[in-house]
């Protein structure tokens, strides 16, 4: 089967979007996957809306260009929506994966997104919950598996535990977990 | 192929490079850090912090002290490294050339940056092209993998005895430098057996003796000395045989790569994909490459017969080999990721050109020049080049050879 999927993630400087981007292409290359991640480039500052990238395909991946229809969109940050038109060159059976309280359909109606799925899940509560910081990129992150199946829950547990410490990672795993539950999604209809 | 059992990991162009400097157990690294050439040595200060190095770093207060002190370790015999990138390589520039010129064969990585101004952190070639006549052999990567591979490559040529050169690796901006691969790394024992230790050529002493080719109180000699219109002509034209010879070292040390590790590079100097029966073909050199390959399958599965030639080494220039790999293309494009201001085209454009002069049937030739300042260059802007090389074709007419794509006119 032929698989080539590209992600954006949306965030602001210091939410760690770059992050989640390297921890999913490394779960991917677990499982046996061509990836590649990269922010989008300039300097960093915190607080600033930024997009980072990840690419996995099932063959070696040529293109060293950026994306610009990715399959799947993450938003780290709810504020984000009011500056960031999030959905721009999504494809058409894309998938758009928000960090919101809202439900997924308000949110697809707000966003005027047509065919494609809208996820919603409450990712400041619990990374808030459970990490104390409102940090929501690997609640995102398990958000964004459950929505897309690109990886296995079990990879990207894996390499969050080699990522952090050891306490630290076993908090992150559970917000993912909290996060892979708690994912809503709008339905295929509009 | 190979039976070496090799790790697969997640790294960026950046980590790729420390990552085989360490294994190539390099005795002096001299850095003064620029973005994006940062990590390589950001990554290389942890190994040597955790132990898992020997090598003597410093820490310098700016690029010409960088290079001057790897002059000076590789003078006495010592494997040496740095990386640099635009504004810092350019303030290496007096160095670059007493470097070859005492034929100190220093690995540097570019991790290739435009320079000011206005003031850019982001990609293009402008820094080592600036420096290509240098005396520098210089290998352009396309991707992270080719990176980790091409340092190692790089000791071995640059201290062939037959060479003895400085190399530089040269890897993108961001599109490598900061974008993670998958990159497949050979073990600590494969790497250093490849390299193996220094080889320190035999050259006349003093006394009409023959002593080791490096600054050693036991077998004192001069190294770097002062010769005027009596000696200065005939060092220049050994670099210029050297240079040559590194043609022939490049391919053989690539080859052997490629029997240890299973991965190749067209044959270590260009690399041709889909060029045999094109008749439309672009030239590029570094990352963007990949993305033409991938431009290239789609025209391929429309029928067009389109091609890509990448260029690996732009010095030494692969002179005959070009010639050949371009037969029978009859519109060509040129990438250039950098201009020679008010030279009618960028410098891989000159070269290319210069090449083909003299040709039985020479090919309709473009330029076009790129991604300044980092400027992406998406797969439909290429595929609009290779729409205009089809357009020439039909009309047998060349209206602009110096294009620029995706700027604002």
């Amino acid at each position: 089967m032929s698989l080539f999927q590209e992600i954006r993630w949306h965030g602001r400087g210091g939410q760690g979007a770059w992050t989640a981007s390297e921890l999913l292409a490394k779960a991917a290359i677990l499982e046996g996957k061509h990836v590649q991640s990269f922010p989008e480039f300039g300097p960093e500052r915190m607080g600033a809306p930024l997009a980072a990238y990840t690419r996995i395909s099932n063959k070696p991946i040529n293109l060293h260009c950026s994306i610009y229809h990715p399959n799947l969109a993450v938003v780290l940050d709810p504020t984000l929506l009011k500056t960031v038109s999030v959905a721009t060159g999504l494809t058409e059976d894309g998938i758009l994966v928000i960090n919101s309280e809202e439900s997924p359909m308000k949110l697809k109606r707000k966003l005027c997104v047509k065919s494609q799925k809208v996820w919603t899940v409450p990712a400041t509560d619990i990374a808030i919950q459970i990490l104390n910081v409102p940090i929501t990129n690997t609640a995102m992150l398990g958000a964004a598996t459950r929505a897309a199946s690109l990886v296995r829950l079990e990879s990207i547990e894996r390499v969050v535990r080699e990522r952090f410490r050891s306490e630290l990672a076993e908090r992150n795993i559970a917000v993912i977990e909290k996060a892979y539950k708690e994912a809503r999604e709008s339905g295929a209809e509009g | 192929m190979t039976t070496i059992k090799q790790n697969t990991l997640a790294l960026n162009g950046d980590e790729a490079v420390a990552l085989a400097v360490k294994q190539s157990d390099v005795d002096v690294v001299a850095a003064y850090p620029i973005t994006p050439q940062t990590i390589i040595v950001e990554k290389f200060s942890e190994y040597i912090a955790d132990g898992e190095v020997e090598t003597e770093f410093v820490c310098t207060e700016s690029e010409h002290s960088a290079l001057s002190a790897c002059l000076t370790a590789s003078a006495t015999g010592a494997r040496t490294f740095t990386a640099s990138a635009s504004a810092g390589l350019a303030l290496m520039h007096e160095i670059l050339y007493v470097t070859s010129g005492c034929r100190a064969p220093i690995v540097m990585a570019i991790a290739n940056r435009a320079l000011s101004a206005p003031i850019n952190i982001h990609c293009d070639h402008s820094d080592s092209m600036a420096e290509r006549d240098s005396g520098w052999i210089q290998i352009y990567v396309e991707n992270s993998q080719e990176a980790y591979d091409s340092i190692i490559q790089a000791f071995r040529i640059a201290e062939h005895p037959d060479v003895l050169l400085p190399v530089m690796v040269c890897l993108d901006a961001f599109f490598l430098s900061h974008t993670l691969e998958n990159v497949k790394t050979l073990p600590n024992e494969a790497v250093q057996e490849f390299i193996g230790d220094r080889q320190i050529p035999l050259v006349l002493g003093h006394e009409g003796e023959k002593v080791p080719f490096k600054l050693d109180p036991k077998n004192p000699i001069t190294i770097g000395p002062l010769a005027l219109y009596d000696y200065y002509f005939e060092h220049k034209r050994q670099q210029e045989e050297a240079m040559r010879e590194a043609l022939r070292i490049i391919r053989q040390v690539h080859n052997e790569f490629a029997e240890t590790s299973g991965r190749k590079y067209g044959n270590g100097l260009i690399e041709t994909y889909h060029l045999e029966d094109a008749e439309i073909a672009t030239v590029c050199v570094g990352s963007t490459a990949g993305t033409i390959k991938t431009v290239v399958d789609q025209l391929r599965e429309q029928g067009v017969k389109a091609g890509i030639l990448r260029l690996r080494t732009l010095r030494p220039l692969p002179f005959s080999d070009i010639k050949k790999a371009l037969e029978g293309v009859k519109a060509l494009a040129v990438m250039d990721r950098s201009n020679s201001f008010g030279g009618h085209g960028g410098p891989v454009f000159h070269e290319i050109r210069h090449v083909l002069y003299g040709t039985h049937s020479t090919p309709f030739v473009v330029n076009y020049i790129f991604g300044l300042g980092g400027r992406d260059m998406p797969q439909n802007a290429i595929l609009g080049i290779y729409r205009d090389l089809q357009a020439i074709l039909k009309t047998e007419r060349v209206v602009e050879d110096v294009r620029f794509a995706g700027v604002r006119e």
